[in-house]
C-alpha cells in the first residue's frame, strides 16, 4: 500500500498496517507520540487496533521536552 | 493592514497561554506589544534565578509566581492588554474551562507529557480550536533547522528534535525565536480573515 507518513510518500508490502506495526517497521521508539490518521487522533492504547490503510495520510509527531 | 487597523482588529481577539516559561513569557510579550486584546495565562511555578537565562522576567522577580510576574510585565508595556490570569496546574479539565472561549491556544509548557496532553485535550474537547505548539527549542545555533508546519488545527514551531539536557539547556536566543514564531503564527491566524 501506499501510504503518507509525515508530509511524505511510502510504500509498504503489506495491504494493511496497525500504527504498532508502522512504529516497529519504522524504528520508531519515541515515548512520547501524537499519531494522526487522516485527521483524527490515534491515542497510545488503540496504537495495536487503529488499522492504515492504502491512501491514508499518516503524521507521527514526537512529543521533545523543552521550553 | 496599517498598524492601527491591525491593532483594531486584535483588540477584539483572545488568546490562551499555557504555561509562563522560555515560550510562554516571550510569546505573550510579543502578542501584547502588538495589541492583542485578551490574554489568558496560566502557570503554577515560581521563577528562579536559573529561569533568567531565557525567560520574560526580572531578577527582582525571583521567588515570585510567574503568573502574576508575567502580568505585571505585560501590563509595564502595555496596560490596554487584559490579562486573566490563573495560578493553577493545568490540566485536561480546567484547560477546558480556561481556555474554551480562546481564538488560538499557544502551547508554552517545558515536559513533553504535558505538551502531549493539550494536544489530546483540545483536539478531543476544544476541536474547532487552533493549537501552537513548541517542539524543539533547546541549545544554540543551527537556526536554519528550526521551521512551522501545520497538521489540521495544529502549528508546529521548532526543530523537533533537539531535547533539553544538561548540555543541551534551553536558551534565550533558540527559545526566543520559536516563542516569537508562535507569535507570529497566532497573528497570521487572527488578522487572516
Amino acid at each position: 500500500m501506499n501510504i503518507t507518513l509525515n508530509n511524505r510518500p511510502i510504500v509498504f508490502e503489506k495491504d494493511i498496517l496497525t500504527i504498532s506495526e508502522i512504529l516497529k517497521l519504522k524504528n520508531f521508539t519515541f515515548k512520547m507520540m501524537v499519531i494522526k490518521v487522516n485527521g483524527k487522533l490515534i491515542k497510545k492504547g488503540q496504537y495495536h487496533l487503529a488499522e492504515v490503510v492504502n491512501g491514508d495520510d499518516v503524521q507521527m509527531i514526537h512529543m521533545i521536552s523543552g521550553g | 493592514m496599517n498598524f492601527n487597523q491591525i491593532k483594531e482588529t486584535l483588540i477584539n481577539k483572545t488568546v490562551g497561554i499555557a504555561g509562563c516559561g522560555g515560550l510562554g513569557s516571550n510569546c505573550a510579550v510579543a502578542l501584547a506589544r502588538v495589541g492583542v486584546g485578551k490574554l489568558i495565562i496560566a502557570d503554577f511555578d515560581i521563577i528562579e534565578e536559573s529561569n533568567l537565562n531565557r525567560q520574560y522576567f526580572f531578577h527582582k522577580q525571583i521567588g515570585s509566581k510567574k503568573v502574576y510576574s508575567l502580568k505585571d510585565n505585560i501590563q509595564l508595556i502595555n496596560p490596554k492588554v487584559k490579562v486573566e490570569a490563573y495560578d493553577v496546574k493545568l490540566d485536561s479539565d480546567n484547560i477546558i474551562e480556561i481556555y474554551s472561549d480562546c481564538d488560538v491556544i499557544v502551547e508554552a509548557f517545558d515536559k513533553a507529557e504535558m505538551k502531549h496532553m493539550i494536544i489530546e485535550t483540545v483536539s478531543d474537547n476544544l476541536p474547532q480550536t487552533l493549537l501552537v505548539v513548541g517542539l524543539g527549542v533547546a541549545g544554540w545555533g543551527d537556526n536554519n533547522s528550526i521551521h512551522t508546519r501545520q497538521i489540521d488545527n495544529l502549528f508546529i514551531c521548532g526543530d523537533e528534535k533537539k531535547e533539553t539536557t544538561e548540555d543541551l539547556p534551553p536558551l534565550a536566543p533558540r527559545v526566543g525565536i520559536v516563542a516569537n514564531m508562535q507569535a507570529n503564527i497566532v497573528l497570521e491566524i487572527l488578522l487572516k480573515n
